[in-house]
Order: C-alpha cells, then structure tokens, then sequence
C-alpha cells in the first residue's frame, strides 16, 4: 500500500515544481482553496513546456501572496500590493521571461488598485493570477473590495455598508486583454484558462474563486471547506450560458470561463520597435 | 592627446550623463518637479542605447519597477523630488532588506508636503538615511557642482553594485537646475563597478549567504539560480525566518556590509583646510557658496578653510575629526533648520565651537551670508 502510495507521488506533476529546501506544509489553513490554485497553476506551466529558469513569479503580502516561496521558479514576493509594479520592472527589463504575478483581492484591489489598473492599461505580458476569497485572510478576517455589501467580516461586524468591485469588469474596462473568471471547484476549466493566459501575448488576468472557510465562511455562515465549494458549483454559470440571461437571473451568480480576449499590441513589443527606429536613426 | 568637448550642462541632465555613463539602462520615474529634466532626459536616451525607460502610475510603482529591473539584471535608477521620496521610501527600505542595488535621484524641494515646489531645500538630508521604518545603513552622495554630479551619479552606482545596496543621489532644486560648462569623461576614464555574480553551482549557491565581506554575489533572473528574494526578515537562503538566532545576524549584515567599509564610501573636498582655523562644512549647492566665501576671505588675511561632505551618510565623523582637529571653529551651513549640525557636533572635540548658520526661506545662502557669519564668529 505505502509502495503504492509512493509510486503515485513519483507521478505526480506538482511534486516536480515545488521548490527543493523549503519546509511544508504551507501557511494556508487545511482546505484552503489556495492549494487547489497552486495545483492548477503547477499544472498549467508544465504544458507550456517553459523552464523553471525563465519564470519569474511576483506577489505581494496577504494568504495568496505566499505561493511564490514554495515553487522552484524565480520568486519575488514584495511589498503590500506592488508585485504588478514590480514585475512590470522584471518584464519591461527582460521581456524574455515569463513573468507571472499571484495575488489576493486585498492586495490587487485596495493598496495595489492603481498598480492594477495601469497594468491592464499598458497591456504588459504578465500573467496575473488574482485568487478572490472576498476577505483579508492573514490578518484575521477583514473586509476587502471584493467582500459582498451586507456580508460580515471582523471591520464589518454589523452589516458592510461599502459596494465590492469586479475584478474582472475593473481588467476589461482597463485595458486588460485577456480576461477570465472560474473557481476552485473547476480544476480543470482554471488549468485550461491559466494556461491559455500564459500564452496569451498581452496582459491577463485569472480571476479564481477560492474559499476562506476560516474567515469569510464562519463569519457568514457557509460552513466548511467542502460545503463552500460546493456552493461556488452551485452558483456558477459558464459565460455562454450567462449571455442569454437577465440581470436579474445572475445576480448572486458567479459567471466563469474566457470573459474577454482581445488581439492587441503588447507594451514590450510597442517599445522595442520604438527602440529600434531610434537606433536606425528614424 | 585631443582638447575635449566643452559642453553647456543643466544639473538635472548631467545625472542623466553620469547614470548612463556608469551602465544604467533602466529607468521607472513619475514627474515631479524639481527633478522632471532627469526623466525627459532618460526617455531620450535610453532608447538610443537600447535602454528601457517606463514613466509609471506614481512613485511607490516607479521604485518597485526600478527593483524589478535591478533583479533581472539591469543597472536601474529613479529620480524624484520629496514628495515623491516619500512615496518612495516603503520600496526602498524593500531594496535594502533585498539588497538590490538601485539608485535614487532626490532633486530637494522644500517640504514639508508638498512644500515648494519650484525653491531650494536641503531639508531631506535626514530622510535619505531614515526614510523607511527598521535598521538599515544607507549610503547616500552630495555633488555641489555640475561636473560632479555626473562624477558622483557614477559613484551612485558604483557604491549601489559593491555594497548591493539603494544608493541615494541628494541634489536639489539650484543643483539641477543650474548650467555649466563642462567636459564630460570619456569612456575609460572612471572605473565602473558592476556587481559581483556567482561562481558556485546553483545547487551551492546562497542568495543571501554572510560572506567575509558581508556582500553576496548577486545573480539576474534566468540564469539559473531560482530563489526567493523577500522583503521579510529571511536566512542565508532566502526563506523567511523568525529564528533569533537568524534576525540578528541578517540586519548585522546590513549595517556591517556598509559601516565596516566607510573608507571605501566617505568622500570629502578640503579647500584651504590645512592652517584654517575656522572651517565652513557644507554639502550641494550651499559648498559653492562656502568656496567663494573661503576664496574671498582668504584675500583679507582669515584663516578659513572650506570642507564639502561628498558622501553623507553614513556620516563621515572620523574624517570631519580629522581634518577639522586644528580649527577653533565651525560653521554649519545648511538649507534646512539644521540636519547635520548635530552630527558635526557629535564628531568634535567639545573644544571647537560649532557655529549652525541655517537658511529655510526657500532661497540659496549665499557667499555674502556666509561672510557676515564668519566675521559674527571671528
């Protein structure tokens, strides 16, 4: 049985990307969904056929934000909501890499917002990973941009009287060309969609549902890991279906798969052909 | 061996010169005035070296792409002024917790807030050396010509690639914005340093390993050591720790790295010191002032010496002791209402007065100013 067991791991894909040294097991809480992004984005890079050695993967601070430490490829985990600057830096300097940024909704949204949204904007080639579990985890369970209007958090104890945002609306209307949405429920579907961001020339954002069981879930009543997963199942609706529904139909709802693609010029590409005009002298 | 090109030079142009000179070829910066001039020269420049310039969303970003580049290889800069600084100073005390050698341009303005935009200040000295939270040592340099400040923007970098260190540039609103005429180096002419890369095996390799001199060799990104750079407290690999017997050794490096090689950092100009009696010790514009009061007195009989501090912190002590040691008196001339003075006065014997003469009006001190104090003093 154990032999069996091991023979398993062997196989096993991710156990290849975690990075050699470092002590597990990680930070996040037993059922986390981070672990299940981890995963998918494991598995994702390894059908991209990159090295280890040409990526590079940014972060900030928060739950998400330590994914980095634990896997075998170039890690920068910075400040609070400045991995996309950061790694703009990484990519603008070395556009042969692939830059890769992990992060949370408190970081990408709150302190990050503008990092963000110019990232989008410029339309650099990174791919962005944006793991929303509607709360600040490693702080204890407060309220963030994406924390539903009226659900609880430990800074909104009685009712939250703010309105969330849309990551993924917020990309688009950025500037973003690749844009889309899935859950930790969908393992497979956020594989395919982180993997179609990496080879997507341009900026993309990954937007993945993942559970706070922890915070987000004994604060407001969803249960456990399993039964918020379950929910996000549940409440999903592919975007081929969304389009023919109303308003009304989607509220509540959470809308997954490719929500936007567009073929456009990359930040890099632009300024390396304005490089070499100059260099030719025109 | 051929006359060189004399050249008409704005302050703000001959940082960009100089940062060019010493191999930078990434530039991340927000507009901000006093120091605008070193970004439009940069997006000129950069471009026909095959250098990259990126004018991003603010100051936090800027710095952050500036680090971002410095890791995947590039010699990189920013330039800014206080408010921006400000901003600033969360990445930078990122680069010296990193150790990412990166370079930061201050053209001073006067503060606080957003000050004055548009007048002279020496008012930031302070933050160049305590601007983030937590211990560190930083380096920072003080040109008080145009020639020097390309001179001392090498140095920048210099000291950024062997210390793996932010460097901070400190001119202000007259540096920058003053003219000369100038004969830039030529190519070979000042040593470049370019940071130390490792010889050992990946699997050998110790991205933050406590070596004889404190400094570790620093790979780019994609040469084949992967490890984790973070701006938490972390061990010799890179993982974050909360290890006592950790911590204490990691901020030692940092402060050791710097303070166990001061001669390698300090520069000063002593003008006149040898039979002073009576020393001016300035830095930037005021030394310009200082030298013309000195040269002027000098004609009339005084004893007065001039001594401009080239690297401020960490703070040359020692050699200000030194070369100050036969002097009765000091005068401390600064545009902000006194930064150094006290560190002089730490620096000296009790027995030699030191005499502040501080101007925080927005307006430059002037040789005249610097005159009346010294016959205040006599």
């Amino acid at each position: 049985m154990a032999t069996a067991v091991k023979e398993k791991q062997k196989s096993n894909v991710v156990l290849d990307y975690l990075r050699p040294g470092k002590a597990m097991p990680t930070v996040w809480c037993a059922g986390c969904g981070h672990g299940i992004v981890m995963n998918g984005i494991i598995r994702a890079i390894d059908k991209t056929g990159l090295s280890k050695d040409e990526i590079v993967m940014a972060s900030g601070i928060g739950c998400s934000s330590r994914m980095p430490i634990y896997l075998d490829f170039n890690a920068l985990h910075t400040t609070h909501g400045r991995s996309l600057a950061f790694a703009t830096g990484v990519k603008f300097a070395r556009p042969e890499l692939k830059v890769m940024v992990v992060t949370g909704d408190g970081d990408a949204l709150a302190i990050g917002g503008n990092h963000f949204i110019h990232a989008c904007r410029r339309n650099i080639d990174i791919t962005c990973i944006l793991l929303n579990n509607y709360i600040y985890g490693m702080t204890g369970g407060q309220g963030s941009p994406t924390t539903p209007s009226q659900a609880f958090s430990t800074t909104t104890p009685y009712d939250n009287a703010e309105k969330h945002f849309e990551p993924t609306k917020l990309a688009i209307a950025a500037g973003a060309s690749y844009v889309a949405r899935t859950t930790v429920y969908h393992a497979p579907q956020m594989e395919k969609l982180i993997l179609n961001g990496l080879l997507h020339r341009g900026f993309s954002l990954i937007e993945v549902i993942s559970n706070c069981h922890t915070y987000f879930g004994r604060l407001n009543r969803q249960g456990d890991a399993v039964k918020m997963i379950n929910d996000f199942k549940e409440r999903s609706v592919p975007i081929a279906r969304a389009k023919s529904m109303s308003a009304e139909e989607l509220e509540g709802k959470i809308v997954t798969g490719l929500l936007h693609k567009k073929e456009t010029t990359e930040f890099c590409d632009v300024y390396q052909s304005v490089v070499d005009r100059v260099q030719k002298g025109m | 061996m051929a006359k060189k090109e004399r050249v008409l030079v704005l302050g703000n142009q001959a940082c960009v010169e100089g940062a060019i000179y010493a191999g930078m070829r990434f530039y991340a910066g927000y507009p901000i005035t006093p120091s605008t001039e070193v970004a439009e020269g940069c997006a000129r420049e950069l471009p026909k070296i095959g250098g990259r310039f990126i004018q991003m969303e603010d100051e936090i970003g800027s710095i952050a792409a500036v680090i971002g580049a410095s890791v995947a290889g590039l010699k990189s800069m920013t330039a800014t002024s206080g408010p921006g600084y400000s901003l600033m100073v969360e990445n930078i005390g990122y680069a010296y917790m990193t150790e990412t050698p990166c370079v930061i341009v201050n053209v001073q303005r006067g503060g606080p807030s957003t000050g004055l935009p548009t007048k002279v200040s020496q008012s930031d000295t302070m933050q160049a050396q305590w601007g983030p939270h937590g211990d560190y040592t930083a380096i920072t340099v003080a040109p008080s010509t145009i020639l020097e400040t390309v001179t001392e923007t090498i140095r920048a970098f210099n000291l950024a690639e062997r210390f793996r260190t932010p460097v901070t540039v400190l001119l202000d609103e007259v540096m920058g914005h003053s003219r000369q005429i100038i004969s830039l180096p030529e190519p070979g002419e000042i040593e470049i340093f370019n940071r130390v890369k490792p010889t050992v095996s990946p699997e050998e390799y110790l991205p933050f390993e406590i070596t004889e001199n404190y400094v570790t060799p620093m790979p780019a990104y994609g040469e084949g050591y992967r490890y984790v750079i973070t701006g938490l407290t972390h061990d010799q690999k890179g993982f974050t720790t909360n290890k006592p017997e950790e911590i204490a050794p990691k901020l030692h490096k940092l402060r050791h790295k710097i303070i166990d090689y001061k001669d390698e950092i300090t520069k000063l100009r002593a003008e006149m010191m040898d039979d002073a009696e009576i020393a001016f010790i300035s830095y930037g514009s005021v030394s310009r002032a200082a030298l013309q009061a000195t040269d002027i007195a000098r004609k009339v009989g005084v004893k007065v010496g001039c001594l401009q501090l080239q690297t401020i912190w960490p703070f040359p002590d020692k050699e200000i002791a030194e070369i100050c040691g036969g002097c009765r008196k000091v005068i401390v001339g600064e545009l902000n209402m006194g930064q150094i003075v006290n560190y002089v006065r730490s620096a000296l014997p009790g027995d030699i007065e030191v005499v502040p003469l501080q101007r925080y009006d927005g307006e430059i001190l002037t040789p005249m100013q610097l005159i009346e104090k010294l016959e205040e003093v006599l």
